[in-house]
């Protein structure tokens, strides 16, 4: 059951990942690339990695969404009216990410894959984090809250004098 | 909750969403319009019949994605709420889900509106997706600071952790920036921007028959959920004398519905230009402290 949800949302990640390249409308293109990502969401579920799973699954949402403005803003046929291509260097493009991807698979056929030592632990996540961050976690807790609080800040500094803003300066800025 | 989901839980979810959606949708009507409790129904019917109304060159794709999404997103939601202590899916990250599937709206939205080519409904959907993180962030913070008042992401320990003193008691500014922000992603009432009069409808401007019966629909189950949450977010799940749990659960989501729905004829649709500013400067900063407070406390 489980190994047929793997290659059911596997060959999902990858089909979607294709049609990004294929549809000819912006709009369509984003949303192939958020499928994507949703079935790669969904798979680390299925590694029983709850949290990452659910998060990868809320960020890339949010994240598409605000990118399919962008995406749509900078496209040369925003509307989808003309026809419209993805891909530049088309040859040479598919040259390339074939041969990257022949050279990744060999990597993941050739790698002498370590035998499983130990059990899953009781929180994979927190066994992740763990393992990647170690001893630097309070490093890394910190300039996460630097991130959201500078992110934050350039927010409302951006929001000052927008188009439908009262002048600054004006009695109460907030209301 | 570690033994595994009963099967009647599956089958009743979807019937006590919609059960709970009609009578949203049934007491609006009555606020707004004075309508009996058959209003809802007879709309519903004269929408399936109707022929759909086709615009220029639509993606219909992308529409039909789009409307279909709302309320499969408010099901998927719904999984994880518990009824009393049983919920559908026990995941130990519930409320990261939940508001996961509250987000799953931005992009209804932007779907539908972009998909039936139409400059109001494009305008609304773009409306949504600019507003969206002046709604989302308050909202997310004060999920978590629930999260934190527990030290748990599941709702079941959430509610669980309510047992000596609610969350809403000492976490009010967290409760209140709850539900206005759970206003503003089901775009209900006051926060109604994208399907806003002034956009003569936004998104669902164009939408007709089954697909408008659909998206209404799934932003009464989504408002209907966004009730259900706070129940074990703040409201101490399904504590309470006499009754079982599970009653319990149903009437104080039934209150908060009421209470979100009532909201919508009470309070005009404020400037969203307003409403990001007070967001920005007054909702994050407010549930940051709340959160900080919290933190202290459990720390403590």
């Amino acid at each position: 059951m489980q190994t047929v949800a793997f290659w059911i949302l596997a060959v999902g990640a990858v089909g979607f990942g294709v049609a990004v390249f294929v549809v000819d409308s912006m709009a369509r293109a984003t949303f192939a690339l958020l499928a994507s990502f949703l079935c790669v969401g969904v798979e680390l579920l299925l590694l029983d990695l709850d949290y990452l799973g659910v998060l990868v699954i809320l960020m890339m949402i949010m994240e598409m969404l605000i990118m399919a403005v962008f995406m749509i803003m900078y496209m040369m046929n925003p509307g989808g009216l003309m026809p419209m291509t993805m891909v530049h260097n088309h040859r040479g493009a598919i040259a390339i990410s074939v041969a990257v991807f022949a050279a990744l698979v060999a990597g993941i056929f050739r790698t002498p894959w370590p035998a499983r030592r130990g059990t899953v632990p009781a929180d994979p996540t927190f066994a992740v984090g763990e393992a990647i961050m170690g001893p630097k976690m309070l490093v890394m807790m910190v300039i996460g809250i630097a991130i959201l609080a500078t992110m934050i800040a350039s927010v409302v500094l951006a929001t000052d004098r927008g188009r439908y803003d009262r002048p600054s300066g004006g009695k109460g800025g907030a209301k | 909750m570690s033994e595994p989901t009963p099967v009647w839980a599956v089958v009743a979810l979807p019937l006590v969403l919609a059960a709970l959606a009609y009578s949203a949708a049934a007491l609006d009507t009555a606020f707004r319009a004075g309508g009996g409790p058959a209003a809802p129904l007879r709309e519903g019917v004269r929408l399936i019949v109707q022929q759909r109304r086709r615009t220029l060159a639509p993606d219909v794709l992308l529409m039909r994605i789009g409307v279909i999404s709302l309320p499969t997103a408010a099901l998927l939601a719904a999984t994880v709420i518990p009824l009393g202590d049983t919920s559908v899916w026990d995941l130990p990250v519930s409320v990261v889900w939940f508001n996961a599937m509250e987000v799953v709206a931005w992009g209804s939205l932007w779907l539908t509106g972009w998909g039936v080519n139409s400059a109001f409904p494009l305008i609304g959907g773009y409306r949504f997706l600019a507003q969206g993180l002046a709604y989302e962030l308050p909202h997310m913070f004060a999920l978590i600071t629930a999260g934190l008042g527990a030290g748990s992401l599941d709702f079941g320990d959430v509610a669980a952790a309510q047992d000596d003193l609610w969350f809403v008691v000492w976490m009010p500014v967290a409760f209140a920036v709850y539900l206005l922000s759970a206003l503003a992603m089901t775009f209900w009432g006051p926060l109604d921007h994208p399907v806003a009069d002034d956009l003569a409808g936004g998104v669902a401007a164009e939408l007709s028959g089954p697909d408008r019966l659909l998206f209404f629909a799934g932003r009464f189950a989504l408002l209907t959920v966004a009730a259900a949450a706070a129940v074990p977010l703040f409201l101490g799940g399904g504590a309470g004398p006499w009754l079982p749990d599970w009653a319990w659960s149903l009437i104080k989501t039934c209150a908060v519905l009421a209470f979100l729905v009532w909201v919508r004829q009470r309070f005009p649709v404020i400037r969203m230009d307003r409403f990001m500013t007070a967001a920005w400067m007054v909702l994050i900063p407010a549930t940051l402290l709340q959160t900080l407070v919290v933190g202290i406390v459990v720390v403590n």
